[in-house]
């Protein structure tokens, strides 16, 4: 009986440390790291695009989202960069421009060399917002009293190096103009909530949430600070087509990672195969009655986006 | 009125069995050290992706009611209280639990909560509109203002003396600036990788309230055993009714405070319960008895964390905007569902909207039935030899510690605070002026450099932050509660003097 048990343990280990054969992997769940809390737009749409992966058509095993929140994803990001098995099942979210602005800003033991992208699966773009009842109606009008008022014009956004302050570096360089950036603690919703309630005059905020306060009767949204306009919001034209050369540097990616050292046949198959995975009916549904704007794109297409990434981003940080 | 025709879709079989099913699930989660209500709420919400759209929220709602109550369970009994809304509930409920009477104090609480809570519930079905805007009426220098209010009854919060209660509230403070600072982007005593985030309050309050008890009982040894056996006194529900009845004071203002503070986004639900019993204490003629297991304390404390409830879902509802964490986590169910809380949700989803609320009222109301009935069990914990019960905490303690974000780092946080505090509260420190420090710290800090920086943009700082009625009202409240505090010392004083010449 004992025997019986000891040597079933002793298999069970065997499969915990040999899995990571590319033939049969995963035979065991995987787990997914999201560096912000339960709840959040990341975790909300992590749990969404892996709920098909325990499919046949997928990876056959499910995988489990494990959130570590702190300081702007940054306790996750260092977690998964120095501890996280390198084994495959141990799967990260990354958000990028943030990530990459972070390892720009220093203070972090990750860089954009220390993951393996996977795939993409969303793309949130910033958009400015103001108040429904304000006097702006187009960014023209915003650059316009920011020409004549330098740096009276208050605008928020969820926090330092995050998509919301390189559209707001973004802007204030393509207008030539100084605003006041307000950064505020407690993400994006502290941010609308500070546009709502009057005590900014504007702000950048996620397309997401700016659709769901606009819907609401609360913002009218000026810009959207992306190369082509949204499929949610046909009506708001890009910074560019209201003269600002702003690109899609700030829109928030989110997509899947491996830490640094995962064997290539596992990192092989899973850009095979999450891709698709992404790309289920049921997902895309679920996606978008949420409001959550899909993007899906292969690891090639990653790796060049994340390198563009990080040399504008070192450009527009550098002056800071 | 609305509300009433759609009360026939809470008792649908599916529905009603959710609503219960929810309510007993959130408070054995809440009863669980480590789980608070949002990571219950957030935990739940995979399961509401098969379900439809009112029952998804049926089930996050009675799990939401039930969780906050919950939390009165592990505070009482294990001195764990389960989130920062619990903190107040310890102080005189674990003290209770000590004389024998948990049976009593658990009652008195989900009591005081259901009441609390209905009346939470309430304002939500009835104000809305005019509620919307008072939580949109507080800018980051009212908000800096509100944390200097609670700094001010650091100094009076269960502590020997005033000095003593303003150092825990300093070390509080000071513990509150470790982590990156989202707003400066600085770096902050940052000694080691577990402290990037911060230190966790759910992991900080674990350890400063539970690891001190723990040690003190090992500390004992095997030796009085037999002789520390407490004989738990059984209470009848009807005789807790009366009490509660007959304590009025405690129960208007736990239930006042709670909807008033839980209302204001970001702030509320942390220190509702803490800033209720801070009041009740300073109303009530027998100020002396508070911390030694005065009923007073656990009805004010409770009343005021469920009261909050309803109202912290007001920015939600209405704004689209959460006010907290909890209702973030509320907006990602919703969100999965394809509603937008605000106009759409109420003029469009007026079944989902009003089925919602309307649970949460039934929600109550059966929590305060299971929470009774649970309540004389769960009293005998009390009757648990103190080497068993020393492991079960430090064993509970660790769990939660790390289940909050699945970090070690978070269990080693938990494990110094609990010794350093072990060691405080031998000089008569005490843990909850400390925590108050803690959850104030960063509202004060970071409402004080936003609100700078815009002042600094537009009207200039002295305009920005003392002028406006409402900065206005909160300073002279702030005022009042400093002075009411200095001439409270001066009087115990000349008393203790007095009694000193005669001696």
């Amino acid at each position: 009986m004992m025997k019986n048990w000891i040597a079933g343990a002793a298999v069970a280990l065997m499969g915990l440390t040999g899995g990571a054969m590319a033939q049969d992997y995963p035979d065991r769940p995987l787990m997914m790291m999201v560096s912000y809390g339960a709840g959040g737009a990341t975790d909300f749409q992590a749990r969404i695009v892996t709920m098909t992966a325990g499919n046949e058509d997928a990876l056959g095993m499910p995988i489990a989202i494990i959130n570590k929140p702190g300081a702007g994803g940054r306790v996750g990001w260092n977690w998964f960069a120095t501890q996280a098995d390198a084994d495959g099942y141990t799967l990260g979210a990354y958000n990028v421009p943030h990530f990459i602005a972070q390892s720009i800003k220093g203070g972090v033991q990750y860089s954009t060399d220390s993951f393996e992208p996977i795939a993409n699966w969303g793309a949130d773009p910033a958009v400015f917002v103001v108040a429904a009842d304000s006097e702006f109606n187009s960014m023209d009008d915003v650059v316009a009293f920011a020409k004549e008022n330098p740096g009276k014009l208050t605008f928020s956004g969820a926090g330092l190096f995050v998509g919301h302050h390189i559209a707001a570096l973004q802007i204030e360089k393509a207008a030539g103009v100084k605003m006041a950036y307000i950064p505020t603690k407690g993400g994006g919703a502290a941010a609308m909530k500070a546009v709502i309630a009057g005590e900014v005059m504007g702000g950048v905020n996620n397309l997401s949430d700016a659709f769901r306060a606009q819907e609401a009767g609360n913002v009218k949204i000026l810009g959207v600070a992306d190369l082509e306009r949204s499929t949610f919001l046909p009506d708001v034209p890009t910074m560019k087509e209201q003269g600002l050369d702003v690109d899609n540097s700030s829109v928030n990616f989110r997509g899947v990672m491996v830490p640094k050292g995962t064997p290539p046949e596992v990192i092989e198959r899973l850009a095979a195969t999450v891709p698709a995975m992404f790309e289920n009916s049921r997902v895309a549904k679920k996606m978008k009655a949420g409001g959550s704007p899909m993007h899906i794109m292969t690891r090639d297409e990653v790796i060049e986006m994340w390198a563009a990434r990080e040399q504008t981003l070192k450009e527009l940080l550098a002056g800071l | 009125m609305e509300f009433i025709y759609y009360f026939g879709d809470v008792f649908s079989p599916l529905s009603f069995a959710l609503l219960l099913g929810g309510t007993i699930g959130g408070l054995i989660l809440g009863a669980t050290p480590g789980l608070s209500p949002t990571m219950a709420v957030a935990l739940l919400i995979p399961f509401t992706f098969q379900l439809e759209a009112v029952q998804g929220l049926i089930l996050l709602g009675a799990a939401y009611t039930s969780t906050v109550a919950g939390g009165a369970v592990s505070a009482i009994l294990l001195k764990i209280p389960g989130a920062p809304a619990n903190i107040a509930t310890t102080l005189d409920g674990h003290t209770m639990a000590k004389k024998g009477q948990g049976a009593r104090a658990l009652q008195l609480s989900f009591l005081a909560s259901a009441v609390g809570g209905v009346f939470g519930v309430l304002l939500l079905i009835f104000l809305t509109p005019v509620l919307a805007q008072w939580a949109l009426a507080f800018g980051p220098s009212h908000l800096f203002w509100l944390a200097i209010l609670g700094v001010t009854v650091i100094g009076s919060l269960d502590s020997d003396s005033v000095v003593k209660g303003l150092l825990s509230g300093c070390i509080g403070l000071w513990l509150a600036t470790i982590g990156f600072d989202d707003i400066m982007g600085a770096q902050r005593f940052i000694f080691h990788p577990s402290l990037g985030g911060g230190i966790n309050i759910i992991a900080a309050l674990i350890g400063l309230f539970a690891i001190p008890q723990v040690l003190t009982m090992f500390a004992k040894g095997r030796k009085t055993q037999g002789a520390e056996v407490i004989e738990v006194q059984k209470h009848s529900v009807g005789k807790a009714a009366g009490e509660l009845v007959r304590n009025p004071r405690a129960l208007t203002i736990g239930t006042i405070t709670g909807s008033i503070i839980g209302l204001i986004p970001g702030v509320g639900g942390q220190i509702a319960g803490l800033v209720a019993y801070d009041q009740t204490k300073k109303f009530s003629p027998d100020q002396d008895k508070f911390g030694t297991g005065h009923p007073e304390g656990v009805i004010a404390a409770e009343s005021a964390n469920n009261a909050m409830v309803g109202p912290s879902l007001v920015p939600l509802l209405t704004l689209s905007i959460p006010g907290s964490p909890t209702a973030a986590v509320l907006l990602g169910g919703l969100l999965i569902h394809g509603i937008f809380p605000g106009t759409d949700l109420f003029d469009n989803h007026p079944d989902v909207a009003w089925t919602f609320i309307n649970s949460m009222l039934i929600g109550q109301i059966l929590m305060c039935i299971f929470g009774l009935y649970v309540a004389g069990l769960a009293a005998r914990v009390a009757q648990v030899p103190q080497s068993v019960m020393a492991a079960v905490v430090l064993g509970l303690s660790v769990f939660g510690a790390y289940s909050v974000q699945s970090s070690m780092g978070d269990v080693y946080v938990m494990a110094c605070l609990g010794v350093m505090m072990f060691f405080l509260e031998r000089y008569g420190f005490s843990a909850a002026p400390l925590v108050l420090g803690l959850i104030l710290g960063p509202i004060a800090e970071a409402n004080f450099i936003q609100g700078s920086m815009i002042a600094n943009a537009s009207v200039g700082m002295g305009p920005y932050f003392l002028g406006g009625p409402l900065n206005i009202f909160l300073m002279v409240v702030v005022a009042a509660s400093v002075a009411y505090s200095v001439w409270t010392e001066l009087r115990t004083r000349k008393v203790q003097n007095a009694v000193e010449v005669q001696s």
